[in-house]
């Protein structure tokens, strides 16, 4: 079972630290050049870490986890009711 | 491009957490429910953010950003106009029997409310111009990894040479969107679509900041536009010659909100596909609404980086972007700010118009501004958000070109009465016979240029008629298969004979400017000039969805209709209107569609 937003919050941590981490080893004339100045990897990616971390917990906690349809009572039900629509031949004549 | 290993690392990161993503999810996947519709198990929020992202792909991220240098903030409307009604529409009154039907896909709907022969015209058409999105999309992305020389580096540690850039991002991209999607189904697809979304905000946020903050904010940037009606979306309005998008009110309200907008938003299968996948009638209903919300506000994402691109002062020839070795042409830039001249791919020359003026590549405005505020590191984001929402637009392209072939191709013509597990086994066949016609098209379609232009084309052509077919499908219970799918055939000619027989302004007849009719019959000159190529297509769009409509009337009033009772469910009269018991005032459709439609005027009214 796998509730999306751990992927999503693992992919913006492990995004995130990269940039933190690089940040400050990123030459300051490279921020003058592009970001005016502001060393945006730093702070841009704590912003991403935290947003990452975030969704994580979000996700460890929540139920959107996504099952096979043979697992749940919902799923099966359903899975009977399109099979007993096709065998019936759908609706109606075919064309006029 | 000045390219590290700090970037080059944050896209293999987004490679591995795709490719994980498809392989954590195989065993969840074993009916053909499962494969094709996510077992219809997702929350409104999913499917809401996948709603969307399915639709941000090449033409949203890049043709926004190039519309907006080339038009300004107007080009808004094509969110706030374009998508906001329709998606609010489509949320409200069409999915309840998208829904309610359990049809699989949207030709099924066809099939159920009309006939085969209607099913069978909008699945071909569809499937056609679905794999033909998903090569352009491959195609845009790896020009632009080739021309931005963005896995040169990557390259030239490998000792390959780069010549086979362009092939190379095309199969590995194909390669990764055809593991997981065979691997995860449209589940694979989804999430990746909501990581793509996310993605996107992570990489453009920091760009509009940066941006406005550089220009010295809104106002800033209202001083130095070219034309003081690129900060104002309905100026000019009052004809085609004031309008920077060349087109009237009439013609804009009519032609990009009505027809085209609601043709897209409202019968796309790519689309309405995330909204069949819900877990609920009430989620499935809220899927476009929700959806609505961060599409209204991505016109500042998206759109503001063009706005901002071609009101800055053009850089040094040959200084942004070319980096990084012996390049074959330097960039050339004119008076478009960032944007630079169009060169042709043959001739290593400018593009040059009819009356001898330089063309410019709108398309790179995005990633122009892209390479001029990013350092390494965000530059890497910057273009994982791009990557992703090319491989997320394919990935979408081919799901639902999989549907389709299975269930309404192959399950209705060719096979029918197979097994559960033959299906989900045709669906991944499916899937890699998808990815192999887009790689064809890709390169066929290569030498084209105004991508979003010729796109736009073929949805006015096939999309226009088509809502009017459902249109009348699921509001008059009287239209019959007849009525349906002569009106398709008409509607999508009158499209093809409208455009035919115009032109747009400063262009030669050819099969994509138009005006091609007029000349295989000798006609001396073609029977209007529209002032933009926007505007001929939505006047296209208009007579074909008219054409459309009046024909599927005139023929259904004079051919026999279906007895009620096998219509219940799929058309309002006959079907029970839902009753919306859910707690809370943003779980309540109707509710949630005022308050966007209301956000939406506001929008509207500031933007004046």
């Amino acid at each position: 079972m796998l509730d999306i937003r751990v992927p999503i919050g693992l992919l913006f941590i492990v995004l995130g630290a990269i940039l933190a981490i690089a940040g400050p080893f990123v030459s300051q004339q490279a921020y003058q050049d592009h970001s005016l100045g502001i060393n945006v990897n730093l702070w841009w990616g704590l912003v991403m870490l935290a947003f990452g971390i975030f969704m994580f917990v979000l996700g460890r906690r929540g139920t959107s986890a996504v099952r096979s349809t043979e697992d749940s009572p919902e799923g099966r039900r359903l899975e009977e009711t399109e099979e007993h629509r096709e065998r019936e031949g759908g609706q109606g004549p075919r064309g006029h | 491009m000045h390219l590290t290993y700090i970037d080059w690392t944050i896209m293999l990161v987004y490679f591995v957490f795709v490719l994980g993503i498809g392989f954590w999810l195989r065993r969840s996947i074993r009916t053909s429910t499962d494969f094709f519709l996510s077992g219809r198990s997702l929350p409104a929020w999913i499917t809401g953010l996948a709603f969307i992202s399915a639709n941000l792909g090449a033409q949203e991220v890049i043709g926004m950003g190039a519309s907006g240098a080339k038009y300004g903030i107007s080009t808004s409307h094509f969110y706030w106009i374009g998508a906001i009604p329709a998606m609010v529409f489509v949320g409200i009154f069409m999915m309840p029997f998208y829904y309610g039907s359990r049809a699989r896909s949207v030709p099924e709907y066809l099939k159920l409310r009309y006939d085969e022969k209607t099913r069978g015209f909008n699945a071909i058409t569809f499937a056609i111009m679905t794999v033909f999105s998903s090569g352009i999309s491959m195609m845009v992305m790896a020009k632009i990894i080739q021309r931005w020389h963005i896995f040169d580096g990557v390259f030239a540690q490998l000792n390959i040479a780069r010549a086979n850039i362009f092939d190379a991002s095309i199969v590995i991209t194909a390669i990764i969107v055809l593991v997981y999607i065979l691997l995860g189904g449209l589940t694979s697809a989804i999430y990746n679509e909501v990581l793509q979304f996310f993605l996107i905000v992570a990489g453009f946020l920091p760009l509009v900041f940066l941006g406005l903050k550089n220009v010295g904010g809104w106002d800033g940037l209202k001083s130095i536009v070219p034309n003081e009606n690129f900060v104002h979306s309905w100026q000019g309005m009052g004809s085609p010659e004031t309008s920077p998008l060349g087109v009237e009110w009439f013609g804009l309200a009519m032609g990009l909100g009505f027809v085209l907008s609601f043709g897209y938003w409202c019968t796309d299968f790519l689309v309405v596909q995330r909204a069949m996948a819900a877990d609920s009638m009430s989620a499935a209903r809220r899927t476009p609404l929700i959806a609505a919300v961060p599409k209204m506000f991505f016109p500042f994402l998206v759109i503001i980086p063009g706005i901002i691109a071609v009101s800055l002062p053009a850089p040094k020839a040959s200084g942004e972007g070319t980096g990084g070795g012996a390049t074959v042409t330097e960039t050339q830039f004119g008076d478009k700010g960032l944007v630079p001249i169009k060169v042709s791919e043959t001739t290593d020359q400018p593009v040059r118009n009819k009356d001898g003026k330089v063309e410019y590549d709108y398309d790179l405005a995005t990633p122009m501004m892209l390479l001029h505020y990013f350092p390494t590191g965000m530059l890497g984001i910057g273009l994982t958000a791009l990557l992703a929402s090319f491989m997320s637009g394919m990935a979408g392209n081919v799901t639902a070109f999989n549907t389709v072939w299975t269930y309404d191709i192959y399950q209705s013509y060719i096979h029918p009465k197979a097994s559960d597990r033959h299906y989900v086994w045709m669906g991944r066949v499916a899937t890699v016979v998808g990815v192999a016609i887009s790689v064809v098209a890709a390169y066929v379609v290569r030498n084209s240029d105004n991508i979003m232009d010729v796109l736009q084309l073929v949805f006015g052509f096939v999309n226009a008629p088509l809502f009017a077919t459902f249109l009348l499908g699921m509001f008059w219970k009287r239209a019959t298969g007849h009525g349906a799918f002569l009106g398709l055939i008409s509607g999508t000619l009158a499209a093809a004979i409208h455009q035919g027989l115009t032109l747009p302004i400063g262009a030669t007849a050819s099969f994509i400017k138009g005006g091609w009719l007029a000349k295989a019959l000798g006609m001396s000159d073609v029977l209007h000039v529209y002032s933009k190529d926007m505007a001929q297509n939505f006047w296209t769009a208009i007579f074909a969805w008219t054409t459309c409509f009046v024909v599927t009337i005139a023929v259904s009033l004079v051919t026999k209709p279906r007895e009620d009772k096998e219509l219940v469910g799929l058309v309002y009269s006959l079907t029970e209107k839902a009753h919306d018991d859910a707690k809370t005032w943003y779980q309540r459709p109707a509710t949630l569609g005022i308050v966007v439609l209301a956000m939406a005027v506001i929008l509207n009214i500031v933007f004046w």
